[in-house]
């Protein structure tokens, strides 16, 4: 089963657990639920988030200062387990899982039923060599980052190992947060890379921030993702999902 | 051309034993390729090797000198030799990688560069190596670092680099490094001049290649000394770990040679207020490669400590970590006060004013044990001048 397939267009909203205060992420959850939200990627704080633009880095170093650990947020997903019904992924690097315990994290993975995890920072080389056991041991889905740029043979490596999630196709070659439109020159491959996805959702990430930038991405994508966006919406105390849905 | 052996050879995905590797998003993975690609082919270039090695003797001024000095010697009870790479231009040994990366950057046809830098040693390598070969600079450095470094950032500036201070956490050379990746995300064009043994592969392997011409030149430069050219201990500091990976180098696969790798103590170990990776820090993963990092229980990076800014980083290159995991490398460490003071003792003993990085090697002779038959040489890798107000503030 794979719970990213749908039959109409999807919008996943990034948070980052432990922002702004710590105990407001299951609230954010039921709330973009309840909103119409498809999906839902809950961001593991790191210090060190390499791919991400200055907005993710303010929540992600706001909410280790506010205490968020990977034992913090398990048990708060854990409090609201029966109210989600839509998928929810965990995001973020690889060192914290890695200091966690891998099966450990993979054990509560599966009993909060996390429907994938992405790792920015772990190539489908290194997942397929050290970690790949453990994830099918628990049965646990993982989503990888591909770009405009990555060659089909590549692209085709990834959708065979992601049957039971999505493929995560960044729009450009950027960190998170950038905020300018949507390169209109790239839509045309990110038609030819649903092609080559042979079902496996795509969904479009990084730098979508308005609702023009969600249009476009249901043009030729399954699903449209906004991260930084929404993180300074909340910053900023404005409505975005308003906006948007 | 350099044949890589058991201690210094990576596997196909970049790993020496449990460390290394690339750990990078996907939005890097082409720039890896293809630099590991040409990489690859000027390893085995002899065109290549030739600008490199004739740079190096017309532009750097190498081979830099091994020095007997008289007054270790005496105290010591047994020969010290001093690696001068404080001689080369720039002050350092980083000039020695700069040049081989400008160099691959030139025939990858690329006219950006971008560097990290701690003391600015490797900022102002970079600065330089960009204004002999018309390149854009553009150097990141942590606004802490910035402040301590002043000499250095004024150089860098003036060989016409812009320098970008990174403001995000401990303001030091982890947070430069995140933001020279962070734009070299959003710059694929721009070439990454790496300053140590640090990062995806193949950086760490690369670095140590191009630094590994330290050790050649102790082998050659001993032999005319000793008759010998093998050493009983070489000694050399580590933050990232580039000077100790050169001067190592060619000695890894000869065991009887001890290789010391000299940490940034800090206040102390158990201070919590240090940068001894290997004595606090545990496998982790950062900037691109699994290593001893210093992290919390929840994988957290722990901003590290150390006077010296060249040191003051929370991991070690995957090279280090994986030679001190088999016990092939000792690690010891020294306190900022031990290396004040050695500083200060070459200064008297024979009018060599080390950098605050090597100062920590020197300092390290008071706590390794020595007998009369042992040849020790110290890798001293830069000059003092930019540490000129640390020194004067600690008399």
């Amino acid at each position: 089963m794979n719970r990213f397939i749908k039959d109409k267009k999807q919008l996943s909203i990034f948070i980052t657990a432990g922002f702004p205060t710590l105990d407001s992420t299951a609230a954010q959850i039921i709330e973009l639920q309840s909103k119409g939200i498809d999906f839902i990627e809950v961001g593991i704080p790191f210090s060190d988030p390499m791919a991400d633009g200055i907005v993710i880095q303010e929540s992600s170093s706001i909410a280790l200062a506010n205490g968020m650990n990977m034992d913090v947020l398990f048990d708060q997903l854990d409090s609201i387990k029966n109210q989600v019904q839509i998928p929810l992924v965990l995001m973020g690097y690889l060192n914290p899982v890695l200091q966690y315990g891998l099966e450990k994290f993979l054990i509560r993975c599966k009993d909060l039923k996390i429907a994938s995890v992405i790792l920015a920072d772990m190539s489908i080389e290194i997942y397929e060599r050290f970690y790949k056991e453990l994830f099918d041991k628990y049965e646990v889905p993982m989503t990888f980052l591909i770009t405009p740029i990555t060659s089909n043979e590549r692209i085709e490596k990834v959708v065979n190992a992601s049957s039971r999630s999505f493929v995560y196709l960044v729009s450009q070659t950027s960190i998170t947060g950038k905020k300018q439109a949507l390169d209109s020159s790239l839509f045309e491959r990110y038609s030819e890379i649903k092609q080559l996805c042979k079902g496996v959702p795509v969904i479009l990430g990084f730098g979508i921030s308005t609702k023009e930038d969600v249009e476009n991405a249901h043009l030729s994508c399954d699903g449209a993702i906004i991260g930084s966006a929404y993180i300074r919406s909340l910053m900023e105390e404005k409505d975005l999902l308003a906006e948007l849905v | 051309m350099i044949s890589e052996k058991k201690y210094t050879a990576v596997d196909d995905l970049g790993f020496y034993g449990d460390f290394g590797g690339a750990f990078v998003p996907e939005l890097l993975r082409d720039n890896l390729e293809e630099l590991s690609l040409n990489y690859n082919l000027i390893k085995e270039d002899e065109a290549f090797q030739n600008e490199f090695i004739s740079l190096l003797k017309h532009y750097v001024g190498r081979p830099s000198p091994l020095y007997l000095s008289q007054k270790l010697t005496n105290e010591y009870q047994c020969p010290i030799f001093l690696k001068r790479e404080d001689l080369n231009h720039t002050g350092s040994h980083k000039i020695n990688n700069a040049i081989g990366q400008i160099l691959l950057a030139k025939k990858m046809g690329k006219t950006e560069i971008i560097a990290e830098t701690g003391a600015g040693q490797h900022g102002v390598a970079s600065a330089t190596v960009c204004a002999l070969m018309d390149m854009k600079c553009i150097v990141f450095m942590g606004e802490k670092d910035i402040e301590r470094q002043a000499p250095n950032v004024q150089r860098m500036k003036y060989l016409g680099a812009e320098v970008v201070p990174a403001t995000s956490g401990s303001k030091t050379l982890k947070d430069a490094t995140n933001e020279a990746i962070r734009y070299w995300i959003n710059h694929t064009n721009a070439y990454y001049l790496i300053g140590s043994v640090v990062g995806p592969h193949p950086y760490p392997a690369m670095v140590a290649l191009f630094q590994s011409v330290i050790s050649k030149e102790i082998k050659t430069q001993l032999k005319e000394h000793t008759g010998s050219e093998n050493p009983t201990k070489i000694v050399a500091c580590v933050g990232g770990g580039s000077n100790a990976a050169g001067a190592f180098y060619e000695y890894y696969d000869n065991e009887e040679v001890e290789l010391i790798a000299v940490e940034a103590g800090g206040m102390g170990v158990d201070s919590g207020h240090t940068a001894a990776t290997s004595a606090v820090g545990n496998p982790g993963v950062l900037h691109g490669s699994l290593t001893l990092l210093m992290q919390d229980e929840y994988g957290q990076v722990i901003e590290p400590y150390s006077i010296s800014a060249g040191l003051d980083y929370p991991g070690i290159g995957p090279l280090h970590a994986h030679t001190i995991q088999v016990g092939r490398t000792k690690s010891i460490s020294v306190t900022d006060d031990e290396a004040l003071k050695a500083a200060k003792k070459l200064a008297v003993y024979e009018g060599i004013i080390p950098a605050l990085e090597s100062a920590h090697a020197i300092a390290a002779l008071d706590k390794i044990d020595f007998s009369s038959n042992d040849v020790v040489v110290i890798n001293l890798s830069g000059r003092g001048d930019k540490d000129m107000e640390t020194y004067l503030n600690f008399e």
